[in-house]
């Protein structure tokens, strides 16, 4: 039990040149995470509890306009606004995954974290939201249900990573590169999304990481996302 | 005969000066001590019908728009208010804001003029100091409204519990809690130790439970000298400490906002900016209730009065003149910095669809104070006074909500901007907390001597007129 576990940095790599924001992601993310659906009215208010979502802009001047898509989540920041401001570490940085999570059933509800987060990818339980049958029977047991009144984010699928490190140790060797997928990377059609170690040079998303085309959201503010974007010329089919 | 009708006049005009003297100031004015306090208790004991039915309505706003309303939040969720993505807080942390900074005032207005020796102030330091209580009362209720999981409040208090884990000292929230539980202890006390002599003069004068009453909270006051002397002594300590207190406190409520990164909110001008509203609306509030105490209440005429009236207005003149160097600071500021998304919002405020908002801040604000409070005249009109502070809270309340969710709706990502409208529920509970301080003043009138008494008598004694010249002047004795 007490062998030192060897710190991961997970992150992603998001090519929006490959986006078509078909929102596949948006869908399996809901089903990988138990995200109940809140209705066309209420999310349509701004309370759709969406953990990753594409936001849409247009390019150019009408008639002759182009979308651009761009898939956003919680961006795991190395320096997340979101954790000091939490009166009760509901909001904590974990040491083994480098990733932030939110402990449900710590939080009290306060939403600091949420005004703080820059990306306002924080989405909060207003109501308590039924998961009627048959809906009840696709419920990830790997995921908490959450109630109303407490933050929820994405965790880049921690209960996948857990899952993969896990076996991995029963198994005696190290976890491969690509062995862990979240629900949003598996869904994505046109793999525009790579998920993996980036503390490991060799690894699929540092090496797509290093490309010339990669940016982070919101740089400058010195948060440390650990998403990293792609953008060079096109759309994809557009 | 020409000299003798010189003397006579200059006798006659004289006594006019004394009696104008006398009628404009109440230290000047002063009465038997026993009659002093028979006015005050009078006007304790003194319930009309009106009274009742006022106290009725406030109670059942309280019951009804308050704990109703918010008993329904808890029961159904945080959904029932307006709230959304990404304004995650909105008019509950707005008149939170608002009850604190008019509460800090209420105590800050009277403690530092008892430091500087104001001697306008003897006649409602007490009423500034209850609005303080009350106001926290009022204001630290949102705290606890606004959670999304109430029951588990107490999480955020340090205290060692079962999970082995304190709350976050890194996180504004839990300074808020430290910073209000102290201004709300210290401000009680502050109230509470004038009130002593008060309340054993009326302990003296009542029977039956109001006697009980008194004789607890009075704590065997006899009036000895030994007891004055510490209690004097205690009053200043406190008048002085609780000045940076009330500052340092409301800096930390300002840093709720200003140590995030949330764009507008990230500004190291926030603190002095939140204290100078928090005084501007809380002398303002403390005009409002000086003018329904005196037009509502036996005897009150007498000890509040037009100099009163003509003070204040001079401080709520200069405090809004002092909000505003503030604002054209903080707005030129940003402005002059050049980020796009604080540029962005800033014409949002003012050229949105919100801009009204915006607008009736600046004119209740700056333009009223600005264009009425110069005239003495209307200064000494407390009708024309009581409107005018309406005004000016009303134009602080708009700031506050300018800067919460007027500036949450606005984020980087034009993605994510969103508007706010208020529901049925963010709005009774807000009307709720105002019933529910009005409701404990109005309790508290009838409980409680309004009126220091004795600090209104000390300062009858310490004023007299001399002789200087051709004219005479005021002098006031040292008797602290």
């Amino acid at each position: 039990m007490s062998e030192k576990v060897e710190a991961k940095k997970w992150g992603m790599v998001v090519d929006l040149d490959l986006c078509t924001g078909c929102q596949a992601c948006v869908t399996a993310c809901a089903m990988e995470n138990n995200i109940p659906y809140t209705g066309e009215d209420e999310t349509a208010y701004g309370r759709g509890l969406h953990w990753i979502r594409i936001q849409r802009y247009w390019k150019g001047e009408y008639p002759e306009v182009s979308p651009t898509h761009q898939p956003v989540m919680c961006q795991q920041c190395g320096h997340a606004p979101c954790e000091p401001v939490c009166p009760v570490y509901a909001s904590v940085h974990s040491e083994e995954e480098q990733i932030n999570v939110q402990v449900y059933n710590r939080c009290v509800g306060t939403r600091y974290c949420a005004n703080n987060c820059p990306y306002i990818s924080r989405t909060f339980n207003w109501f308590d939201y039924p998961h009627p049958v048959p809906e009840s029977y696709s419920l990830n047991p790997d995921v908490t249900v959450r109630r109303r009144g407490v933050m929820e984010k994405c965790t880049f699928c921690v209960q996948r990573i857990r899952h993969a490190v896990d076996t991995a140790q029963a198994e005696g060797r190290e976890i491969e590169d690509g062995e862990v997928m979240t629900a949003c990377q598996q869904a994505c059609p046109t793999g525009a999304i790579i998920f993996g170690d980036l503390s490991k040079k060799e690894s699929a998303v540092s090496q797509a990481a290093r490309s010339q085309r990669s940016f982070r959201l919101l740089e400058e503010l010195g948060t440390e996302p650990k998403v990293v974007y792609l953008k060079g010329g096109g759309n994809y089919g557009g | 005969m020409a000299a003798e009708t010189k003397t006579l006049s200059a006798t006659h005009s004289a006594s006019q000066e004394g009696e104008d003297l006398r009628q404009e100031h109440l230290m000047h004015d002063p009465k038997p001590r026993e009659e002093m306090n028979g006015m005050v208790m009078e006007a304790m004991q003194t319930t009309s019908k009106k009274y009742w039915i006022a106290l009725a309505i406030f109670g059942l706003g309280v019951l009804i728009l308050l704990f109703g309303f918010w008993g329904n939040q808890i029961i159904t969720g945080m959904g029932v208010t307006g709230k959304r993505r990404p304004v995650f807080w909105a008019l509950y942390i707005t008149t939170f804001v608002f009850w604190i900074g008019i509460s800090h005032a209420g105590t800050f207005v009277s403690a530092i003029l008892r430091v500087f020796k104001a001697e306008f102030r003897r006649p409602f330091t007490r009423a500034a100091e209850l609005m303080t209580t009350f106001g926290l009362a009022a204001g630290a209720l949102f705290p606890l409204i606004h959670l999304g999981r109430v029951w588990t409040f107490y999480w955020m208090i340090p205290y060692p519990n079962a999970r082995w884990l304190w709350p976050n000292f890194r996180s504004p929230l839990v300074w808020d809690f430290l910073a209000i539980t102290t201004y709300l202890l210290s401000s009680t006390i502050y109230l509470y130790l004038p009130l002593i002599p008060d309340l054993a003069m009326a302990r003296d004068r009542s029977t039956g439970w109001r006697h009980s009453i008194y004789k607890l909270l009075a704590l065997n006051w006899r009036g000895t000298e030994a007891e004055w002397h510490r209690l004097r002594k205690a009053i200043n300590i406190f008048a002085f400490a609780i000045i940076p207190v009330m500052f340092s406190v409301h800096t930390i409520v300002s840093w709720d906002f200003a140590v995030s990164q949330t764009v507008g909110w990230h500004s190291t001008i926030f603190g002095p900016y939140f204290i100078i509203g928090a005084i501007l609306s809380g002398v303002s509030a403390v005009v409002m209730i000086l003018f329904i105490i005196q037009s509502t209440m036996k005897n009150m005429k007498y000890f509040i009065r037009l100099e009163v009236f003509d003070s204040l207005g001079k401080l709520v003149l200069i405090f809004s003149m002092a909000w505003a160097y503030f604002f054209f600071n903080e707005y030129l500021l940003h402005w002059y910095g050049g980020y796009q998304a604080v540029r962005d919002l800033l014409t949002f405020h003012a050229q949105g669809p919100t801009a009204w908002v915006w607008y009736t801040m600046l004119i209740c604000n700056v333009a009223i104070p600005w264009l009425t409070l110069w005239n003495r005249k209307i200064r000494r009109t407390p009708l024309a006074m009581f409107i005018i502070t309406t005004l000016v809270n009303v134009g602080m309340f708009a700031e506050r909500y300018t800067i919460i969710p007027l500036t949450l709706g606005e984020q980087r990502f034009p993605f994510d901007w969103g508007a706010y409208s208020p529901r049925l529920t963010d709005i009774s509970i807000v009307i709720g907390t105002f019933c529910l301080f009005i409701f404990l003043y109005l309790l508290a009138s009838r409980l409680i001597p309004l009126i220091p008494v004795w600090e209104v008598q000390e300062g009858q004694m310490a004023h007299s007129t001399r002789k200087l010249g051709k004219g005479k002047v005021t002098s006031v004795a040292e008797l602290e």
